[in-house]
């Protein structure tokens, strides 16, 4: 018996590895922590190392508990731990930034299977847990001084539009917020990244962005601010375009931006909370299954089979 | 118009511009009696029995074969059983060469004066569909009085990486291509003759372009270098714009397609009355020491190619039958080249093992570079979850495993080895909803 390999075809694959494309999300996410640094000091540095580390540990520890293969290799604990530190105010305590990092592993991505298994973004559902346990610290913004200060949703929901920060300042992220959601310019940087290395489309983050803008311009709720205001940048370029919990059609991405587009509107517009962008991503989250049905072109010969 | 989609794969047609050179006469060989789809050939010779180039081995049984006919001189050692790469044990004629190739001295060209002839001819040339899937060519040219035939697609798109003995073909054999184009246009009343070849040769592009310059129901389709062209339903779409439905055939669109390869065999066969007894086979891979294109007897061990160019390089872990998209992996050096066979290629440790999968990701490249446009993340989950049901949704039918989804994937996922077995748990599935039903029926009429 000869010692050849047989294996099924294809024989040949590309170069391309789930952990380069984290690696790319990593690489996408670095501007907006330097503005996060530049804006609000070290403390911001450390925030995200603790989320990042609590992360990676709490897959680690429960793979082994679990005896399933570690996987924390691929990277995308790493990136849930980013994207949840970015959610969260600069002054939030260590300990609950931790408690968050573990809900978001250990809840919502390992009790679901882990990776590619879990319905709902891991570091969106923590930040609204957190929201909902640790309302005070969740909610206590400071501003480049480190006074308290409104964010400028809060300011447009006050009527207190005279307040508002100039563009300039939003643009750059010198203003009241979470602290990887205030930079628009190096968020931007970040997506055009992104969509260079074919990591994500531009559909669902320019969908996204064009509703909410239409919308309040609908509303006349100012439009500019309310697009580069929040965690809307952030949500509609790095969370909205989550592989495992959006949709992977072209036109799925259009409906997902659209309708997560409406609920941030609806929320910010109606409802108590100023902001909306979690809920709404964690709402379009729970529909991509049925998203992913609709298809515009039917497989070739499928049709009248 | 819009095109299907798929994958650029690395081209790696190192091996076009080799004019192809001739093996020398094998030792010996190992002719299987199926080597086409269908029933396979009945042997008329019987061990012991001296045979010469040329002369008929086995005749075909059935109207769904291929004869088969001796590729060298010598002498039949004996008709035994061989295990072919995909396990299935058929009968095989082994011959022991005498090295001089003497021509059967009965061989002559064909008279044909009719549709008829021109079939029958088909049908003794012994060509079967030799860009791989072995249909034997005089089946698929036998169409029904009343059937439409708009087009004759000429398939030279040759979107492997690594081959290039269709491209060889084009170059050194226009003219049979052309005639045989020609012939199978004017017997079957077809309108439309159409080469798709991939923009990637243009030196091919430009001889056909030449060529048909003067006759004007030919044209050439200079078609995207994007992996798999080549695939017959992807080039009738590209081509034409028509969809062959679940289930059909491309004569059901008005179409046939035939691979430039099998078409210049069939001139070569009318022109001289030599049937298919060799074929031009690409030697390539990242073991091989001198890549080449080698004319070759059928039946020669594949072995004895990798010998003729140079032996290996390296240690070589993997052999194929055919490109590293759909090629088959062998297991033993010792199969022997094929009618279908165009190309045999070998790699080292660093190219024959496999990247690790992990997990799926959902970023939905698979969806994304199939050309048939079906979702293989729903189809593997569905495959996991075992759920028939959702499979027959899927249209996992519908595959033709080229592994654009594999090849893209980024968590590695072996995604043709599910997309087979899916089909044959759907299989199983439909055969158990079958018999149900018929078991049901059957009650129905007791009563």
């Amino acid at each position: 018996m000869s010692n050849y390999i047989v294996s099924a075809s294809p024989h040949i694959r590309d170069r391309v590895t789930s952990q380069r494309i984290m690696l790319d999300v990593i690489i996408a996410l670095v501007p907006a922590l330097i503005a996060a640094i530049t804006v609000f000091g070290l403390r911001a540095a450390l925030v995200v190392f603790v989320c990042v580390a609590t992360c990676v540990l709490a897959e680690f520890i429960w793979q082994k508990l679990m005896k399933k293969t570690v996987s924390v290799g691929d990277l995308t604990a790493v990136v849930t731990g980013i994207l949840l530190a970015y959610n969260l105010p600069v002054n939030i305590p260590l300990w609950q930034a931790m408690v968050g990092a573990v809900v978001a592993i250990i809840v919502v991505k390992q009790l679901f299977g882990g990776v590619g298994k879990n319905f709902a973004n891991p570091a969106i559902t923590a930040r609204i847990v957190m929201f909902l346990a640790f309302s005070v610290s969740m909610t206590n913004f400071v501003s480049v001084d480190g006074v308290s200060s409104a964010t400028p949703l809060a300011l447009i929901t006050a009527g207190r539009i005279e307040e508002l920060p100039s563009l300039t300042n939003m643009l750059l992220g010198v203003r009241g917020g979470c602290l990887g959601e205030t930079s628009v310019i190096a968020l931007v940087i970040g997506g055009v990244y992104l969509i260079c290395r074919k990591v994500i489309t531009w559909h669902t983050p320019v969908v996204y962005l064009a509703t909410v803008f239409v919308f309040t311009l609908l509303l006349g709720q100012q439009p500019v601010y309310q697009v580069m205001s929040g965690g809307l940048m952030l949500g509609a370029i790095f969370m909205a375009t989550d592989y495992v919990t959006t949709p992977y059609t072209a036109i799925g991405k259009v409906i997902f931006g659209l309708g997560a587009g409406i609920l941030t509107v609806i929320i910010r517009v109606y409802g108590s909370y100023a902001e909306g962008v979690s809920y709404s991503i964690l709402l379009m989250n729970i529909l991509t299954p049925y998203i992913n049905r609709i298809r515009v072109r039917l497989p070739v010969g499928g049709a009248r089979a | 118009m819009k095109r299907l989609n798929g994958v650029h794969v690395p081209h790696k047609k190192y091996t076009a511009i080799m004019t192809p050179v001739h093996l020398p006469t094998p030792d010996l060989v190992i002719i299987p009696m199926s080597m086409h789809i269908g029933a396979p050939a009945k042997p008329v010779i019987k061990a012991g029995d001296h045979v010469k180039a040329g002369q008929l081995l086995a005749e075909a049984v059935g109207f769904v074969s291929s004869p088969v006919y001796s590729s060298v001189s010598g002498t039949v050692i004996k008709l035994d059983e061989m295990r072919m790469s995909n396990g299935q044990k058929v009968p095989a004629v082994i011959i022991e060469t005498d090295d001089l190739q003497t021509v059967d001295e009965n061989i002559h060209p064909p008279v044909i004066e009719s549709k008829e002839d021109f079939l029958k001819a088909v049908r003794d040339s012994g060509v079967v569909g030799l860009g791989g899937a072995g249909f034997p060519a005089a089946v698929k040219l036998t169409v029904k009085e009343d059937a439409r035939v708009d087009y004759l697609l000429v398939n030279g798109a040759e979107c492997e990486p690594y081959i290039t003995s269709d491209t060889r073909t084009m170059l050194d054999n226009s003219d049979l291509v052309m005639q045989a184009a020609e012939l199978v246009r004017k017997y079957l009343n077809i309108p439309k003759v159409v080469f798709g070849i991939e923009e990637n040769k243009p030196e091919c592009i430009e001889v056909f372009r030449r060529l048909c310059e003067e006759k004007e129901n030919m044209s050439v389709c200079s078609m995207p270098a994007l992996y798999p062209q080549g695939g017959e339903k992807v080039l009738i779409y590209n081509i034409t714009g028509r969809e062959v439905p679940e289930g059909k055939l491309p004569l059901d669109v008005g179409c046939i397609v035939m691979n430039c390869t099998s078409l210049a065999a069939i001139a070569k066969y009318v022109n001289t009355g030599m049937p298919l007894i060799e074929k031009c086979v690409t030697v390539d891979g990242s073991a091989v020491r001198y890549p080449q294109n080698v004319i070759t007897p059928i039946g020669t061990p594949v072995k004895d190619l990798f010998t003729f160019c140079g032996g290996f390089r390296s240690e070589a872990r993997k052999m194929l039958y055919g490109g590293p998209m759909m090629g088959i992996a062998l297991s033993d050096p010792d199969l022997p080249v094929l009618k279908s066979t165009n190309a045999v290629l070998a790699f080292d440790e660093k190219d024959s093992i496999l990247p690790e999968p992990t997990a799926c990701i959902r970023c939905g490249t698979c969806v994304s570079h199939c050309p048939m446009r079906l979702a293989p993340l729903e189809i593997e989950r569905a495959f996991q979850l075992k759920k028939p049901e959702i499979l027959e949704k899927q249209k996992v039918n519908l595959c033709m495993e080229c592994g654009c989804c594999a090849y893209g994937c980024p968590a590695k996922r072996p995604l043709v080895q599910v997309m087979k077995l899916s089909k044959s748990m759907l299989r199983e599935y439909q055969n158990r909803k079958k018999q149900e039903q018929e078991k049901l029926a059957a009650k129905e009429a007791e009563k």
